[in-house]
């Protein structure tokens, strides 16, 4: 069994007039310790992709297990739940509460349903920014750290409950290829130390280049799965060129 | 190292937050923008302050008025001729009690402990070139100071010989001694009343101002019987009113009663007929007034109350306003697993602790500002004595109300937030 088994998952958005159909009909499995790499034009469905595989979003249609569970029936709060418990997410945009010190932000996740004591929690955020060298900035605010920081900051803020899964959209989106080369050291320590299993939404190549698995997305279904780096390129540009 | 990954396991997670630390995020939240945060209150600051204020005056005038009663005698009861009302115009009282009906109250009934008749009257007062005109001037019998609960500071009271003889003496009140003997010792003295000169024989004690701020030590106390004799001329024994005291205050109600069954009698009075005379006591008096300020008290809280619901439409602007500019926020705390209800608890108990702390605030205001209020009252008007009464009910009750209003208006923004899609929230700029 799989990690993630998703069987012919579509996902349609009705704008009531027309309806857009973001994913058609998607299998795909993805086993424990994977690190993925999602690629495609923009509209080629990575994003809603990647909210369903977080748990953000339901199918519409098809069945979605999660270590065996099905999500698509799932409610509101059970899918908050698996978010919380399972899942570390990292944005493009970072996402982290302004005016609120990078221990707060990276004890957020540890405020919903850990029952830890809030001296078990400060310690352990504590330990999360020092995995991710800031320890020295536990009570710095977003707006006082570099771009970089702050990306380090939602990593150590996505590792803190102890997740299997990492899900990061675009998390070089905002920085610059110095912080970006560190951001993807950590995500590679992470899965090759800790064996957590990586799903990644990008269009920098570079970044790509480090998983070990490429989907390459278009119109809402994958139109290649595979472990070579070229095979991947060559579908993109052939798209491109299309 | 330290442990990055457990097993998944779907056994459901127990994903609330404790309510301690809701708290604290809600205070920190609010921590992050006083000034807002003050502006949002002011509403519940002033509506609390007003309740407060409002309640503790009331109470105030509640307690003024019983204490005023109280220094009546609370087992007082009258006698009065009934008033009768021709084409709606109030009639004078019909003089239908008599002195010998005053005798047979004290003699027959045992509910009774004293009773006085009283007759009233009114002349001017000189002694030498001062003179004074007395607001009230009463002809009574010689328990009158027990059944008034008064006290004598000087002299004596009139004997039952000066009743039955009619002798011509007085007993004063401090305004009077002031008015007309300044420094001088009244005791002994003569003063002319409507020109028949009369003997000071005691000067009562110090009473100050009543309720409606009248003087209540300009009193001249005559015995019945010589302002009927001598300063009306009449032969009759007709007295305008009966007062009595009961035994106890227990006995007023049985008192009442008698006294009608004998006047009653007395009278031969059908009956089922309308009686022409009206038995008053204390106890109903008190229990007017205390309707009468109950209601005043009421209304003046209810409309304060209004400006509390003010204040309550206010905190539910601010928190809508609040709930759309941090739905970014809402949209983090969901990703990383805030439940629906955690943020609704998370905005419901903001909203409750700035009001609470608006209520906390405006309760100290009102407190404050009864108090200051009774001050000035007493201040500006001497002799008058308001009681400072801080209503420690009203104010839980206004803390209470306070806190209702934070969760009712707090309960729709609240609610808009805790039904955000995560990833709309996420998206928002």
């Amino acid at each position: 069994m799989s990690l993630i088994e998703l069987n012919k998952v579509c996902k349609t958005y009705d704008l009531g007039e027309v309806k857009v159909h973001a994913l058609l009909e998607t299998t795909l499995n993805i086993d424990k310790g994977e690190y993925v790499a999602l690629l495609g034009p923009s509209g080629s469905g990575k994003s809603t992709l990647m909210n369903t595989l977080g748990c953000l979003d339901r199918p519409t249609s098809g069945s979605y297990l999660l270590d065996g569970a099905e999500v698509g029936s799932m409610s509101r709060n059970a899918r908050a739940g698996i978010r919380n418990q399972h899942l570390g997410f990292v944005f493009q945009n970072f996402n982290l509460l302004n005016r609120t010190s990078a221990l707060d932000n990276v004890e957020l996740p540890l405020l919903y349903g850990s029952g830890m004591s809030r001296r078990d929690r400060r310690q352990r955020a504590r330990e999360m920014l020092e995995l991710v060298g800031l320890g020295e900035r536990l009570d710095h605010h977003p707006g006082q750290l570099s771009g970089g920081q702050q990306q380090r900051v939602a990593i150590a803020r996505s590792l803190v409950n102890a997740p299997s899964i990492l899900m990061a959209d675009e998390p070089t989106g905002n920085l610059d290829s110095k912080t970006s080369r560190e951001v993807i050291d950590i995500f590679k320590r992470l899965n090759e130390e800790n064996g957590i299993t990586i799903i990644i939404v990008t269009h920098d190549l570079g970044v790509a280049k480090h998983a070990r698995r490429i989907l390459v997305l278009r119109d809402g279904l994958i139109q290649t799965d595979t472990q070579s780096f070229d095979e991947a390129f060559q579908s993109l540009h052939a798209m491109e060129t299309d | 190292m330290v442990c990055l990954t457990h097993s998944l396991n779907h056994g459901s997670p127990n994903s609330h937050m404790d309510f301690l630390l809701t708290v604290s995020v809600a205070i920190r939240a609010l921590g992050r923008n006083k000034m807002r945060a003050g502006l949002t209150v002011l509403g519940v600051v002033i509506g609390i302050a007003a309740v407060t204020t409002m309640v503790s005056i009331g109470s105030s005038a509640g307690q003024l008025v019983q204490n005023e009663l109280q220094s009546f005698g609370t087992n007082f009861l009258f006698v009065s001729g009934k008033s009768e009302r021709r084409n709606g115009v109030r009639q004078q009282s019909t003089p239908s009690l008599t002195e010998s009906d005053a005798e047979a109250v004290s003699a027959e009934l045992d509910s009774v402990l004293a009773v006085s008749p009283l007759v009233g009257t009114s002349k001017p007062v000189v002694r030498g070139n001062n003179n004074c005109q007395p607001n009230e001037m009463f002809g009574v019998g010689e328990q009158y100071l027990l059944i008034r609960a008064w006290k004598l500071q000087a002299g004596s009271f009139f004997s039952e010989r000066d009743i039955q003889s009619g002798n011509r003496v007085c007993v004063i009140g401090h305004t009077i001694v002031r008015e007309l003997f300044q420094t001088a010792n009244p005791l002994g003295e003569t003063i002319r009343v409507g020109n028949i000169p009369f003997t000071v024989v005691g000067i009562l004690e110090k009473k100050g101002a009543g309720l409606t701020g009248q003087d209540q030590d300009n009193v001249l106390l005559l015995p019945f019987t010589t302002v009927k004799k001598r300063l009306h001329g009449s032969n009759f024994d007709d007295v305008h009113a009966i007062f009595v005291a009961a035994k106890s205050p227990g006995e007023v109600q049985t008192a009442t009663r008698e006294i009608e069954l004998l006047l009653r009698d007395r009278h031969g009075i059908a009956p089922g007929a309308a009686a022409d005379f009206e038995v008053h006591s204390s106890d109903e008096i008190s229990k007017f007034m205390g309707t009468v300020t109950g209601i005043m008290t009421a209304l003046l809280a209810s409309i304060a109350g209004i400006s509390l619901l003010v204040g309550g439409v206010g905190i539910m602007n601010i928190m809508l306003v609040s709930v759309t500019e941090r739905t970014r926020e809402i949209g983090i705390r969901m990703a990383v697993g805030a439940r629906g209800r955690d943020i609704l608890v998370q905005f419901l108990i903001e909203s409750v602790v700035l009001s609470c702390f608006g209520g906390a605030i405006g309760m100290t205001l009102g407190v404050s500002a009864s108090m200051g209020i009774t001050a000035i009252i007493n201040e500006l008007s001497p002799g008058s004595d308001w009681p400072v009464i801080v209503s420690i009910p009203a104010a839980i009750v206004a803390m209470i109300f306070a806190a209702v209003v934070g969760m009712i208006f707090g309960l729709y923004p609240a609610w808009r937030a805790s039904r955000l899609d995560p990833i709309d929230a996420l998206r928002y700029e």
